[in-house]
């Protein structure tokens, strides 16, 4: 190989490799191609399988029933081996779900149930003998954190399923082949010893060979293909095949919440750029390469039960590759790889799988902030994160997992933490710790607010009593969540390809921030008369005068939901996190918002029970009356020192309000992006879509199968959601002009 | 200094170059039958705020429109409340932002000139070609003449101009009209753009009932509105 050679050639280390060889890229996408005919025949294969899909009960195609899914428990499968040029599934047929009952075994059987299947006996014998994540969290948990979990008071917690939010260093299959990873395995596990011995030095000599383990299952895994994967790939095809098997051995192996595949782009295009130039490949067929890669990576599938489908609708996976960024050494990380990939969104049409993020940056080069903003108007399916921002703390490799969770690759993982409902956390405030639904006592009782109107000062007094009782509930869940988690569903091959020594965050999450700002601003700014039901209970409020709305660049209330973002993650520092990892907090919902909204009474800013919370760090529908940018400058002041797990913000607007032409609406899209970056804004959804587009979707599915839109950090099908989130999805603001 | 103001547009991204702030002053003396903001008509309604108000809620949005973009006062007719139009001009000159009135010139060019001197382009709505049809759009006499007055103005002091016309089927959506309209602009090297805007009904609820006349007139097609542009002429 005639890479330029560094540190990467004796340690693993693919930062190195990539500084040293890649090429940036600072022309236009017209070196592009289209979709070759072979890679046309696959999709149209593809297609009429994923409408077959769509029509299946609980849209679940095919399912397994007798075989434990493991990096090398199913035969060789192919949707058409012979269009295939880049090959791999998680079972011998596309689509088919595999089970992967390490987690829990109850949900597999309930997920199979729900969808007509039923497991085969001889699974659920193996796991009288085998305890799961899920059944050992339930063995261990606290009454109050019963209570927390049981009101909503805590949602969507990682205790029946895979926690997912870690991300492989897949690349590394690539660069360094199987054989060396093991033997740098092997080298660190012989240096985890000591005189005496303790919890520490066993539990990483056990990590590291369950490591190996999977590592020598993924060699396995290649030649199940055909492919010796032992040593480092030859060219492009072998390089993102190479790849692929890395995150396909991932998803054989584990049923993540989110199953990110890093930033990939750029490594791959150092081949690329090679390959061009000794003439070994011509453009066309590494695009082809690249869409039928694609092509795979939107056709991974997990089963599911309907009630994690409720939380997070529309089947995802967060794939999610970050494309772009900034170089510390100043050059930008734009390569043609990243044009490539961006491409296959004009190929094979639009898609909310892979989860392509663009990490912008307002030094990016002026092409590329064009093409990529003109596939975002295009199609809603990229979003944005702002690299300005993150590369300060995180380098310049590092990616997003699931939505807008930053971490170094390979260095950095998480323990997924969900979210706490912030807006019911303060009606407990009000209500002494009781519950405005059930009426049952869930956090220790206190004194109830009895005054007819509320008073700022007493109820911020409950409510910061409220914020550290919730923080400490909820960190103690998670610490026994990703104790036995680790215990029994251990991520061995994601592990594998990361470092021994790694940072751990807990990654802490909350819900309903502006419902909270807004309640604490009418009560600061109005008057807030409660209505209590006869035993008391505060169940609902009047609101009478107006008072400022967070999403309006008005600092009275903004301040409130920085003030409040700020008090909670505080008071999750005051607790111990599982192996001493470093605490962190996210602003994002995902779909969950509506679930949350349907579990939360009647709120102090004048939100009724059962209406959705705001996504992530939106304000409330329809409540930022100024504009686009007065709302995206609200979201900015949400402080990133305290959210680093990420803020997310989607946006929607009408192609017309974005300008008259299509290179007008492009160069208004920068100009956004740049400001809101620019702000310390740290995520943007965009969609351009028309309101009536999304209504026609409803009453017509049928006309449009792969009609994308971005919901709080990842992309959906539209026509996926269920009934009630796509109402939510049309409810919220879109920025339109009359 | 107070205004009337109707409400505000942070990322105004067709009224003028670039990224705007768009202020949408109340109060406007002409009834066209095609308004899709009669909401703004009524000069008592909206929400008084000092010059200097508007200036801050702007200020933190400024990077948003040093590319190329700047403040458009709208409405409204912004022109109605001419004195304070031309205080909240002066002071966003002073702040370096470059400013737009997006006007139909309903008040006599001898008032306005005052404010229009202050700003950096014009936004100029030709309703129609002719005095009678623009009457008949506008409810007001002499609104013909008055933009011709404007715009000679504007290329009498070399003042950038965009002419706005909305196309309506049955009123403007007219071969004839058209060309001579495109013929006029074409004369004035201070007219920089011609944007034709299709007639649209999202308006409409707006309107009490029966005063809205145009329930039945279907907007200009995309091929309609194409031939449109070639017929004003490209700038």
């Amino acid at each position: 190989m005639n890479f330029v050679s560094g540190d990467w050639n004796d340690t693993i280390d693919v930062r190195d490799f990539i500084q040293k060889n890649y090429t940036p890229y600072d022309g236009d996408e017209s070196f592009l191609t289209g979709p070759t005919e072979r890679t046309k025949k696959l999709w149209e294969k593809l297609s009429v399988l994923l409408e077959k899909e769509r029509n299946s009960p609980g849209r679940v195609l095919d399912a397994d029933t007798k075989v434990i899914s493991g990096i090398t428990s199913h035969p060789a499968g192919y949707i058409d081996k012979d269009l295939e040029v880049i090959v791999g599934l998680q079972t011998e047929k596309p689509l088919k779900r595999a089970i992967m009952p390490f987690g829990g075994v109850r949900m597999v059987e309930q997920a199979l149930e729900e969808h007509g299947y039923h497991l085969d006996p001889e699974v659920k014998k193996i796991f009288k003998y085998r305890r799961t994540h899920n059944e050992s969290v339930f063995s261990v948990y606290t009454d109050d954190i019963r209570a927390a979990r049981s009101s909503k008071l805590l949602t969507g917690l990682p205790d029946a399923y895979g926690r997912g939010r870690i991300i492989g260093d897949y690349r590394r299959v690539a660069l360094y082949g199987i054989d060396f990873l093991l033997q740098k395995k092997l080298r660190a596990k012989i240096k985890f010893d000591r005189m005496t011995m303790s919890d520490f030095i066993v539990r990483k000599r056990e990590e590291i060979s369950m490591q190996m383990e999977a590592l020598e299952q993924l060699k396995e895994l290649g030649a199940i293909y055909g492919f010796d994967i032992s040593k480092p790939a030859k060219d492009t095809k072998e390089a993102i095949q190479w790849l692929y098997f890395g995150y396909l051995a991932a998803v054989k192996e584990q049923n993540g919440a989110a199953m990110s595949l890093g930033r990939t782009s750029t490594f791959l295009d150092i081949w690329a750029e090679r390959d061009l130039k000794e003439g070994r490949y011509t453009e066309q067929e590494i695009q082809e390469m690249v869409d039928q890669f694609i092509m795979k990576l939107r056709i991974v599938r997990f089963l599911r039960t309907l009630d994690y489908d409720n939380i997070f609708a529309g089947d995802p996976v967060w794939v999610t590759e970050s494309l772009g960024g900034m170089g510390l050494d100043g050059r930008h990380m734009v390569t043609k790889m990243s044009y490539r990939f961006l491409h296959t969104l004009e190929n094979l049409g639009p898609a909310p799988e892979p989860n392509l993020t663009i990490l912008w940056s307002t030094r990016l080069p002026a092409n590329f902030k064009h093409f990529a903003t003109n596939i975002s108007i295009k199609t809603s399916s990229i979003q944005y994160e702002n690299d300005d921002l993150m590369r300060v703390d995180l380098g310049d490799d590092y990616g997003i997992a699931c939505c807008v969770s930053p971490m170094r690759i390979g260095k950095q993982m998480q323990f997924f933490g969900a979210r706490a409902n912030l807006a019911k956390c303060l009606l407990y405030a009000i209500n002494g710790g009781i519950d405005e639904i059930t009426g049952k006592q869930v956090a220790p009782p206190y004194k109830p607010i009895t005054s007819e109107y509320l008073d700022y000062d007493e109820v911020m007094n409950r409510f910061e009593y409220m914020s550290n009782y919730l923080a400490t509930v909820y960190t103690k869940a998670l610490y026994m969540i990703h104790y036995m988690h680790d215990k029994y569903n251990y991520e061995t091959l994601e592990m594998a390809l990361m470092d021994e020594r790694m940072k751990r965050t807990t990654a802490c999450g909350i819900a309903g921030l502006s419902v909270v700002a807004d309640s604490l601003s009418a009560i600061k700014y109005a008057k807030v008369k409660v209505i209590r039901n006869e035993k008391g209970l505060a169940v609902d409020y009047q609101i009478e005068g107006d008072y400022p709305k967070y999403g309006n660049n008005d600092d009275r209330v903004d301040k409130l939901a920085v003030m409040v973002a700020k008090m909670f993650m505080n008071d999750i520092r005051k607790n111990k996190m599982y192996r001493d990892s470093t605490p962190t907090q996210s602003v994002l919902t995902i779909t969950s918002n509506v679930e949350y909204g349907k579990n939360t009474g009647n709120t102090p800013d004048g939100r009724k029970k059962g209406v959705p919370l705001a996504p992530g760090a939106n304000p409330m529908h329809g409540r930022d009356t100024n504009g686009a940018l007065a709302s995206l400058l609200s979201v900015a002041k949400i402080p990133w020192a305290h959210c680093q797990d990420g803020i997310s913000y989607t946006f929607s607007m009408a192609p017309s309000a974005l300008g008259k032409s299509d290179a007008e609406r492009s160069d208004n899209l920068i100009t956004l992006l740049d400001g809101y970056m620019q702000a310390t804004g740290q995520h943007l959804n965009v969609n351009v879509l028309n309101r009536e587009t999304l209504m026609d979707a409803m009453d017509h599915p049928e006309k449009y199968p792969q009609l994308t839109i971005r919901v709080s950090g990842y992309a959906v099908n539209f026509i996926k959601l269920s009934r009630e989130q796509q109402l939510d999805v049309i409810s919220r603001t879109f920025h339109e002009k009359m | 200094m107070t205004g009337r103001i109707h409400s505000f547009e942070s990322f105004g991204a067709v009224d003028g170059p670039g990224v705007r702030y768009v202020v949408f002053f109340q109060g406007c003396p002409l009834r066209c039958m095609f308004c899709h903001n009669p909401d703004t008509w009524e000069v008592s309604g909206g929400e008084e705020y000092a010059a200097e108000d508007i200036v801050k809620k702007i200020l933190p949005f400024r990077r948003f429109y040093d590319h190329g973009g700047g403040v458009t006062l709208s409405g409204g007719e912004p022109l109605l409340q001419l004195d304070f139009a031309a205080e909240l001009l002066e002071q966003l000159k002073k702040e370096e932002l470059h400013t737009a009135i997006d006007t139909s010139a309903a008040i006599p060019l001898s008032m306005a000139r005052k404010a229009i001197d202050v700003a950096d382009m014009l936004l100029l709505d030709f309703k129609a070609f002719d005095s009678a049809l623009c009457e008949r759009i506008t409810g007001k006499p002499h609104i013909l003449e008055q933009e011709k007055e404007y715009l000679e103005y504007c290329q009498s002091t070399g003042k950038k101009v965009w002419i706005r016309h909305v196309i309506v089927p049955g009123l403007t959506l007219n071969v004839a009209h058209l060309k001579a309209l495109g013929k006029y602009l074409h004369k004035f090297s201070c007219v920089e753009k011609i944007e034709p805007l299709a007639f649209h009904k999202m308006g409409e609820f707006k309107w009490q009932k029966e005063l809205y006349k145009l329930s039945a007139t279907e907007p200009p097609s995309v091929d309609e509105m194409k031939k449109v542009s070639e017929l004003l002429g490209s700038y």
